[in-house]
């Protein structure tokens, strides 16, 4: 049924390929259930909307977490009684426990890194882009598609429960080193809540396993005719490495979570020795609590690039097709990608200079961790040309693209005071730290999620987001994230350490109150400015502006070539052929037009790309 | 109540922002879309130049404010925290160099070249003498931070100096305790399984060893200024971490794990309540790993004082095998007395 609605729209809009005398062959009427459309569907659109809806959910909850124990910080003094009835006994007084401060920070950390900016970030777009991107009907496995977001959907579950747990969710911090998360006797936190945390993050590597593998079957085997490895876009490429990391990375947290929960239940002692807890002499011995850390950070380490990776992809493509101007260095930026891949496994240990790791270990991690800089440097570059003599339009998605890019600077360039080890001695788990991943990798990377969503908007769902709010939400977000994490870097530079419920009885830390309380006020100003994204984004899937054209903002990628809104199968009649590289931008199109689709044959009088 | 009236307050101003979001979109459909877009470029163009320089002025006004707050005006209290304050000062001025011209160029050229009628972006697929340039240069001024970093990196990973003051430090849920090897400058073997709380030996300390007859089990860390220091670094339940801002010295205590780190103080603390200006300063020791609800109050103290002050300090101490017998058999605790009178 929507596939001839989508035909009469699509034949009303203005039609720029030349495929029309197929639209007629449509073979894609499935017979579909409110079921079979909606909840276990198996369209990759469907699915993506699934992954970015669950992902917003979340955000919302992961945001809110954050905004409580910024009160606390900022506020150390006063009390809310408003929190007592919102958390019970957790927030007894009004004031939050230190506890439950330490589960709201441990829960924020999982929640934005895993099920946002993983699940929420490449499960939406990897979904969603890969096969209109590349010129196929669905992904290579449906079924495969259709569980891994269940299994993200079942992850999901088992994490919110242990937030209504009597003794807390986990509370040992997102990367939830043993021994403090493997003993129940030394946290709270530590005790089912942490199981429940451990049995979610299996289901949600399993998810992530079967999306990795469909992502990359999909992109190796399901190209169109014409779409050779370096005609595909870069957020193509972007996913691939992406699925590639993931695929190769997460069974090795798997296999960490799963050696954890031994520990915990069933009396082994992988991660544990010598130890005394609660008055209680342990038996384990001969484990190693700094096993555990190489295998988090095996996996922790690449989930920062699998969360910055389509950001960049994304954002790489937003520029071009904004500035009217093909990307700069297309064959570069791939390499760098590549780059990025391969060194994403070899820089794991510069988490851990101060675990006592051999001196010399870490000498070979310093050289290992600074080499990202230069691929990084090359993409910044490479960004900056593309706006060069661009003539540049400031939709909404551009501008977070923009965004993306400064803050990527900003939090690049203190990846290298980190990643020297002799200054990370002073800086280790510092507020530098927070300010460093949160600029590069949190904030950066939700700029990538928004520049996606406003930019695809359109092929999602057939309407436009609102643009004003999208602006007043832009500007909001780039100012405030930049008030809330620069004056982070000077906290960190006087050694104020993260995870900590209150600095008053320091005497080295206690003079940064007045500048707490400020980064508090924002981070809530921040958090309501979001609101007016989510409300944005649901107004709009059923009142937004209608889409009218096929190609609103003229790009030359095969996704808007389909009809406005795609129904199952993507085509209506045959998949266009490619016959040229997706940055054919400030060229003579047809029609006066300044861009030639991928889709269009090479000219005569045209170069081969 | 008052939560409410503030709840209400911004739903009130979401809704108020959402209705005038409406509204503009109806005014552009009406103005047509095409000239209110141009209209909003050029808003936007001219806002991300204002970011651009009112950011540049922030990042001033945030330095002028909080640069004197950190550690770095004062200098570093240990000689070897030096290294780490100059590798500080390095990276500042290459990556601020970086940080400037790149910001820069971003949001000016977003403002120059925003889009104007009749114009038509330049065709700049690649160039291959720009892309080596920018690999070239930040892989020499990386080059040059890893050489200097790798360097101050051995120094002070090195092997502490011989003549350095040995300190047991042990971590716990969550506090410190100290131990010092007594005259004959080797700490007593310990095994976690010895660990008593009623008798009082919470270290774990082994007393059949010999070598532990005269260590002392302290709860504040005293050392003597301009000599080397060096900390031995257990933990008995989680990890911990020793954090020193002053000395910008950190190293993990890990269960089973011993861990070790020294350096050099350079002023008392008497001297850096002048240094500082603050009557109050203290050395304070920080966790830096989190270890359960109460992380954040796992605070130790070292005094650092001159030479006579230190040995007058240590002759006041008791080797903790006395004093344990004492508190367990007190009728024979004056047989134990000569090996005290031992220690200087």
């Amino acid at each position: 049924m929507s596939s001839v609605v989508t035909l009469n729209e699509a034949s009303i809009g203005q039609i720029s390929h030349g495929d029309v005398a197929h639209l007629g062959h449509g073979d894609h009427h499935h017979k579909e259930t409110f079921i079979s459309k909606y909840v276990f569907s198996l369209d990759h659109k469907t699915i993506s909307k699934q992954f970015l809806v669950t992902g917003i959910i979340w955000a919302i909850i992961g945001g809110l977490f954050s905004v409580l124990f910024r009160l606390q910080l900022g506020y150390p003094n006063s009390t809310f009684p408003w929190l007592e009835d919102l958390l019970g006994h957790w927030a007894a007084g009004g004031k939050l426990r230190p506890e439950f401060y330490y589960a709201l920070v441990t829960m924020h950390g999982t929640i934005l890194v895993f099920f946002v900016l993983t699940a929420g970030l490449s499960g939406t777009f990897s979904n969603f882009l890969i096969p209109l991107q590349i010129g196929a009907r669905d992904m290579a496995s449906p079924l495969l598609n259709c569980m891994s977001y269940w299994f993200f959907f079942l992850a999901s579950i088992v994490m919110a429960s242990s937030l209504f747990v009597q003794t807390g969710p986990a509370s040992g911090g997102w990367t939830v080193y043993p021994p403090l998360s493997a003993l129940g006797d030394a946290s709270s936190g530590s005790k089912i809540g942490m199981d429940l945390w451990l049995f979610s993050m299996a289901f949600f590597i399993v998810s992530s396993l079967l999306g990795g593998l469909n992502y990359i079957t999909t992109v190796l085997n399901m190209r169109t005719k014409g779409m050779s490895m370096t005609r595909m876009p870069l957020t193509i490429w972007a996913f691939f490495f992406t699925a590639v990391l993931g695929v190769l990375s997460f069974p090795v947290l798997l296999s960490g979570a799963i050696l954890l929960l031994f520990d915990r239940n069933l009396g082994t002692s992988f991660f544990l020795s010598d130890i005394v807890v609660a008055g209680k002499v342990l038996p384990n011995e001969g484990g190693s609590a700094i096993l555990f850390q190489h295998l988090f950070w095996f996996l922790g380490h690449p989930e920062v690039y699998i969360i910055l990776l389509p950001a960049m992809g994304m954002s790489s493509e937003i520029l071009s097709v904004n500035s009217r101007k093909p990307i700069f260095g297309y064959m570069a930026m791939v390499g760098s990608m590549f780059a990025i891949t391969i060194l994403a496994f070899l820089v794991w240990a510069h988490h851990m200079f101060v675990t006592g790791l051999n001196p010399f270990l870490g000498a070979v991690f310093v050289l290992l961790t600074l080499l990202i800089a230069v691929p990084s440097a090359i993409k910044v570059f490479n960004w900056l040309t593309t706006l060069w003599r661009g003539n540049i339009r400031f939709t909404p998605a551009m501008l977070f693209a923009i965004g993306f890019v400064s803050l990527f600077i900003s939090g690049g360039l203190t990846g290298i005071f980190l990643g020297n080890s002799a200054l990370d001695i002073h800086l280790h788990d510092t507020y530098f730290v927070i300010a460093h991943f949160h600029i590069v990798m949190g904030v950066a990377s939700f700029f990538g999620l928004f520049a996606g969503v406003y930019h695809w908007y359109p092929k999602m769902f057939g309407r436009y987001l609102n643009n004003t709010l999208g602006y007043i939400h832009f500007w909001i977000t780039i100012v405030g994230a930049y008030l809330i994490f620069w004056p982070m870097h000077y906290e960190g530079l006087a050694g104020m350490p993260r995870r900590y419920y209150d600095f008053q009885n320091w005497e080295s830390f206690k003079m940064f109150g007045g500048l707490n309380e400020f980064i508090s006020f924002i981070s809530i100003l921040v958090f309501v400015a979001q609101l007016l994204f989510v409300i944005n984004f649901f107004y709009s899937i059923w009142k937004g502006r209608k889409v009218t054209t096929l190609n609103p903002w003229n790009a030359t990628t095969l996704e808007w070539t389909t009809p406005i809104r795609p129904g199952h199968g993507n085509w209506v009649g045959e998949i266009p052929e490619v016959h040229r590289w997706p940055y054919d931008y400030a060229r003579e199109g047809k029609d006066g037009q300044d861009f030639i689709a991928q889709d269009v044959p090479i000219g005569a009088n045209e170069e081969k790309h | 109540m008052k939560e409410l009236l503030l709840l209400a307050i911004v739903l009130m101003i979401l809704l108020v922002i959402f209705q005038i979001a409406k509204a503009s979109e109806y005014v552009s459909v009406l103005k047509g879309e095409e000239k209110t877009r141009k209209q909003t470029n050029k808003i936007n163009g001219f806002l991300l130049i204002s970011f651009l320089i009112f950011g540049l002025i922030g990042v001033y006004v945030c330095n002028e404010w909080f640069f004197k707050k950190t550690l770095f005006p004062q200098g570093s209290a240990s000689v070897e925290g030096e290294k780490i304050d100059f590798m500080l000062y390095l990276t500042i001025g290459v990556t601020g160099v970086i940080f400037f011209v790149t910001q820069i160029l971003l949001f000016w050229f977003c403002f120059k070249y925003q889009e104007k009628a009749g114009k038509k972006a330049y065709f700049f697929p690649h160039n291959t003498n720009l892309e080596l340039l920018w690999t070239t240069v930040p892989a020499i001024f990386l080059t040059v931070l890893v050489v200097f970093g790798l360097i101050n990196w051995f120094k002070i990973t090195g092997p502490a100096p011989d003549n350095a003051t040995l300190v047991e430090v042990t971590g716990h849920q969550f506090g410190w305790e100290f131990r010092y090897p007594g005259t004959d400058g080797i700490l007593g073997k310990k095994d976690y399984k010895l660990y008593n709380q009623p008798s009082g030996n919470t270290l774990g300390v082994d007393f059949k060893d010999v070598n532990s007859l005269d260590d002392y089990h302290t709860n504040l860390m005293h050392i003597p200024v301009n000599k080397p220091v060096k900390l031995v670094i257990n933990a008995q339940d989680v990890i911990h971490d020793v954090g020193l801002v002053h000395f910008r010295m950190k190293m993990d205590a890990v269960p089973g794990i011993p861990t070790t780190l020294w350096f050099t103080p350079k002023y008392t603390t008497e001297e850096m309540k002048v240094r500082t200006g603050n009557a109050n300063f203290v050395y304070e020791i920080s966790c830096d790993q989190i270890c359960g609800a109460s992380h954040f109050s796992m605070r130790g103290v070292i005094v650092v004082e001159t030479e006579e002050q230190y040995k007058k300090w240590l002759s006041e101490q008791v080797p903790e095998f006395i004093t344990l017998n004492k508190a367990n058999t007190p009728a024979t605790d004056s047989v134990k007395m000569p090996l005290a009178a031992n220690v200087k």
